[in-house]
């Protein structure tokens, strides 16, 4: 185990150490002489994240031992290029796939190695030239009966075993069901770093290590995160972060098809079928648009309102958890932590005061309109655009003004 | 204020704010306004447990007394004086067959009203009998091994959706409020229908009815106690009860009182938060101990009747009178800390004010309540002498 | 039937506050929570429980204060707690919390079926459980809305999917994520409350699960936190006044200058 302590003679007392913890884990207490302060480290709280180190640069009173358990490291020489895991489902590429081309190139020029992308899936040959024109310079390709459709267990034998033989240095993935899912299974396989639902991504020059930015504790801090001393460093990616990579019709690029030892792959489930969602669709997250209705509306026919100004608009509908709950709408429209994150072009929040949990699956949206009587509110404070008054007077107000 | 309760009896305040909080508060409005009987709310209440509070262990119940019943029916009208009456009416319903049953009665009925299987319900009030109590037109006629109840009881809370009723009727006119009987009806019996559901301004979401007997056959084993004693059973019923209706009662003015602080704290007038003004203070202050008055008064009346104190109907009418006065008070003065604001169905206190008033009328008017006092004063100063 | 459940603890994160000056988290005094969607987890087992008789083992790694998490488990009707608590374990990412997780679960020793939250509120990575099953070598669904059914040694479960469901049996021992459609968890009740108050919990540490040091807490932890700081505060932005139908025009013309409409 680590350990953590500060150097007494060294500390003056400044709290920047303290302030800069995500885990509270440092106080600052007096000392016997009552002059300076001096920090005090709580280790059961303690997570060695280092953050107070780079507060504390000026007077380097803080100080992390690192265990001597020696750990294997592997040569990361060894490992090149980047890759993409072109996800399909029923036979099309998912959309974040592009937009992780789109990064995936921009790493692979800085580090001066090729983008590859992975595809999987059953008679989906056609499909890999998409890939290599929107720059992909090699597609692996497994194309196969037994991966008609997504299951973790051979998904996860073949990416794993391609990963041990090409050893590729990054793995982009979608963060979407698919991926969260079998992702993890592989890096655990695999042994390495897995970091979930980046939304940022850069390369760290001198190490070419790979800079994974997310989201912690529900948005209110950013973490980047590093996979150091492991290969390859995966990533799954949030869908609408990063833009899509732009087609280049007749690009060409290698197209490698991979054999199946169907002996070797174990697939323990059976997929037995699809049932397609028939209900009317709610993509939450893949809108542009989204008005959102609130505690605020007061009442079940409130959301009238909304899906009327979400038609005139062209947007989608969310909610709140408290209309959920009340039985107002249906959950699939809940935006929040215990619903759905979006980040659309527009969000107008409709009589919803912003409590913590709602704004963290919403507050990366890029224009923010709050429709709400109290101008006070947490919605009112952070919008981009707040129109203080009468949701009920206000909104058909702007339906008329749209249809103009 | 500390009350030193049990660890048990922690548990069960904390698990009723957890129903009330988590289950309650979300639907009180639509329940409030839609009048329904909130089903869904009755089985969370018997999954945690909380409808058998009461109810010796030996019955399938957790074996508290009155006090568990009232902490538990505080903590839920904190937050709905209406939906927690499913438990406080069953209570109601159920104690003449706690105390008055035989084994086999008990036996029958109290496990199935424990694990919350089914509601119960107490009818004494009729059209044209309400604080008369002797002026009872309810009549059971026996006949062999059966009695033929007749007639009407009103405003009977949890009516229609309760399956067992206490109900009291006349078995000999002649000797007057010595001529009622207690006994048990079971819905369905033939005979025994439902009147309309009554409209009321608060308390909505309780169901109120009618009920209805002509010629309802039912065994003489559903005698409660003995034939003559049916005053006996109503009244020491009663004493038992009231300190549930007051805890109701001192739920609702809690739960107003908490809404008003918290609501005067962010509520900014001339640049203050309306909390900051003495007329505010002075207000919060009265209702805060109003309250505390009345959560005194109910928890030593409580512990008293289960520690087996038999002379309460004095005490407990004290609890019901001085409880649901200052539930009328605390929420009309928490609507006033609102302002506007507080007479608007959008905020919960003009609620509470309505729910509030109910606890003045029912299970005995106020006035009855101070009639009941006065005698227990003057029969106890006659003793002395 | 055997029922493992993986929970965590979390912050409540109602409470949770931000300091305004430094922008991190204040935690102290925040209090903790059983992770909401482990709650789902802890319901379908009890109900599995209900319906194929069994035991449900609640699981977690945590700090000692955790155990009240685990307590609030077993109030809603598990049977038996462990916690894995260690220094050792301090720092550990998902691979290594996965691993010492593993670990456990192969000291508690049978089990049929493994229920987790689909993800955490806090971390949110929803990796761990899908971890755990490959470092036990099962296999496992993520995102079940539904157990549909559960014999001869096989499970049948749907696995919610952006555009629908697809139906998947596995056979078990398996692990199962699952999401808030599974169903709706119970209150504790108050004879739960009371066993949970006495039970014992069984407390594993580091070298109870026989666990390689190497793969244990930061040394075990194949990433690393290189810097943590507060996501560029959204600051507030035009207030627009005016009679409701001047709002609406002002608004609207906003909207169409920003190129959205």
């Amino acid at each position: 185990m680590p350990k953590i302590y500060v150097l007494s003679e060294k500390c003056f007392g400044c709290g920047l150490c303290a302030k800069s913890c995500p885990f509270s884990a440092i106080t600052m207490t007096a000392r016997p002489d009552k002059k300076l302060k001096l920090a005090v480290i709580d280790e059961m709280k303690c997570n060695f994240c280092g953050a107070c180190l780079d507060a504390c640069k000026k007077y380097q009173a803080i100080v992390i031992e690192k265990d001597d358990i020696s750990v294997k490291t592997v040569d990361k020489s060894l490992y090149k290029n980047v890759w993409v895991y072109a996800e399909q489902r029923h036979g099309e590429i998912s959309p974040v796939v592009f937009e992780l081309l789109g990064k995936g190139r921009e790493l692979a020029d800085k580090l001066s190695v090729k983008l590859c992308a992975v595809l999987m899936g059953n008679k989906i040959e056609s499909r890999a030239k998409d890939l290599i024109e929107h720059g992909a310079d090699t597609v692996y390709l497994y194309d196969d009966e037994m991966l008609n459709e997504f299951q973790d267990d051979p998904y996860c034998e073949l990416l794993s075993q391609l990963i041990l033989e090409e050893k590729p240095e990054i793995i982009l993935m979608g963060a979407t069901n698919i991926g969260r899912s079998f992702a993890s299974r592989v890096a655990a396989k695999i042994h390495t770093g897995l970091t979930a639902d980046c939304t940022g991504l850069d390369i760290e020059p001198e190490t070419r290590n790979l800079m994974q930015t997310r989201p912690a504790f529900g948005g209110n801090i950013m973490a980047t995160i590093l996979t150091k001393n492991h290969r390859p460093q995966m990533s799954t990616v949030r869908h609408k972060v990063f833009k899509k990579a732009s087609k280049n019709p007749g690009r060409k690029g290698e197209i490698i098809k991979k054999k199946i030892d169907k002996t070797k792959i174990k697939n323990r489930t059976k997929f037995l079928q699809f049932v397609a969602d028939v209900s009317q669709k709610v993509n939450l997250a893949e809108a542009d648009i989204i008005v959102s209705g609130g505690r605020g509306l007061g009442k079940l026919e409130g959301f009238l309102l909304i899906e009327e100004l979400a038609k005139s608009i062209g947007g989608a509908v969310g909610a709140s958890r408290a209309t959920v709950d009340a039985g107002w709408i249906a959950y699939s429209h809940q935006v929040g932590q215990t619903g759905r994150t979006v980040a659309p072009k527009l969000y107008i929040a409709c009589g919803i005061s912003g409590q913590i949990q709602h704004l963290v699956g919403m507050q990366s949206s890029d224009i923010i309109v709050a429709i709400n009587k109290d101008p006070e509110c947490p919605m009112m404070k952070l919008a981009t655009y707040a129109i203080e008054g009468d949701l009920y007077q206000i909104i058909p107000e702007i339906v008329k003004e749209l249809k103009k | 204020m500390d009350y030193f309760l049990t660890d048990e009896q922690k548990m069960i305040v904390e698990l009723a704010r957890k129903v009330a909080q988590e289950k309650i508060k979300p639907v009180r409005q639509e329940f409030d306004e839609s009048g329904e009987f909130p089903w869904e709310i009755v089985k969370e209440l018997s999954q945690a447990d909380l409808m058998g509070l009461y109810i010796p262990q030996e019955y399938g119940g957790f074996g508290g007394g009155v006090i568990e019943l009232c902490i538990a029916v505080e903590e839920l009208c904190k937050v709905d004086g209406g939906i927690a009456l499913s438990l406080a009416a069953t209570a109601l319903g159920t104690f003449p067959i706690l105390l008055f049953g035989t084994d086999e009665q008990k036996k029958k009925y109290l496990p199935r009203i424990a694990k919350g299987e089914i509601l119960a319900a107490f009818g004494l009030t009729e059209p044209e009998s309400g604080s008369d109590a002797g002026a009872t037109k309810t009549t059971a006629k026996k006949d062999g091994d059966f009695y033929i109840l007749n007639g009407t009881k009103c405003f009977i809370t949890n009516g229609g959706v309760a399956e067992v009723y206490v109900i009291i009727a006349m078995t000999d006119k002649s000797r007057g409020s010595r001529g009622a009987s207690a006994f048990i009806v079971e819905k369905g019996t033939p005979g025994f229908s439902f009147g309309k559901k009554e409209n009321k301004m608060g308390i909505r979401a309780s169901a109120t009815c009618e009920l209805i007997f002509q010629d309802c056959k039912i065994p003489k084993t559903n005698l409660l106690g003995k034939e003559g004693a049916g005053f006996i059973v109503a009244m020491k019923t009663l004493d038992q009860s009231r300190p549930g209706v007051a805890a109701q009662a001192l739920g609702i003015a809690a739960g107003a009182l908490d809404e008003a602080v918290e609501y005067a704290k962010t509520r900014k007038q001339f640049d203050h938060p309306i909390s900051s003004f003495q007329a505010i203070q002075h207000i919060l202050a009265n209702m805060a101990t109003d309250v505390e008055a009345a959560r005194a008064l109910i928890y030593s009346v409580a512990r008293a009747i289960d520690k087996g104190d038999k002379d309460v109907s004095g005490a407990s009418a004290m609890c019901k009178l001085f409880a649901s006065d200052v539930a009328m008070r605390v929420t009309t003065d928490a609507v006033q800390v609102f302002g506007g604001y507080g007479y608007m169905k959008e905020y919960p206190v003009e609620k509470m004010m309505r729910d509030a008033k109910i606890t003045q009328i029912y299970e005995g008017t106020n006035q009855i309540q101070r009639n009941v006092i006065a005698l227990d004063l003057i029969k106890k100063s006659a003793k002395k002498k | 039937m055997n029922i493992v459940v993986l929970i965590k603890q979390v912050p409540a994160t109602t409470d949770v506050k931000i300091d305004e000056k430094t922008g991190t988290l204040k935690r102290e005094g925040v209090e903790a929570q059983v992770n909401p969607f482990d709650l789902y987890a802890v319901e379908e087992a009890i109900r599995l429980k209900e319906k194929y008789t069994g035991k449900v083992i609640v699981l977690t790694m945590g700090p000692p204060q955790a155990e009240k998490a685990l307590r609030e488990c077993l109030a809603m009707g598990c049977d038996e707690a462990v916690l894995v608590s260690d220094r050792e374990f301090a720092g550990s990412d998902t691979w290594a919390t996965s691993y010492t997780l593993a670990q456990a679960i192969k000291k508690i020793g049978s089990y049929e079926i493994i229920l987790c939250g689909k993800q955490a509120i806090d971390g949110d990575t929803a990796q761990v459980g899908p971890g755990v099953a490959e470092m036990l070598d099962i296999p496992h669904v993520a995102y079940v809305k539904k157990i549909e059914k559960i014999g001869d040694g096989k499970i049948t479960v749907e696995r919610m999917m952006e555009d629908g469901y697809d139906l998947i049996e596995s056979p078990v021992p398996c692990l199962l994520t699952v999401v808030k459609e599974i169903n709706n968890p119970r209150l504790p009740s108050l004879r739960g409350m009371m066993f949970s108050k006495k039970a014992e919990i069984k407390h594993f540490t580091a070298k109870t699960v026989e666990a390689d040091k190497t793969k244990l807490g930061i040394a075990g932890s194949p990433t690393n936190v290189m810097k943590v700081f507060c996501p560029p505060a959204r600051t507030g932005g035009e207030r627009i006044a005016g009679e409701p139908s001047e709002q609406a025009a002002k608004i609207v013309i906003k909207l169409k200058e920003a190129k959205i409409i």
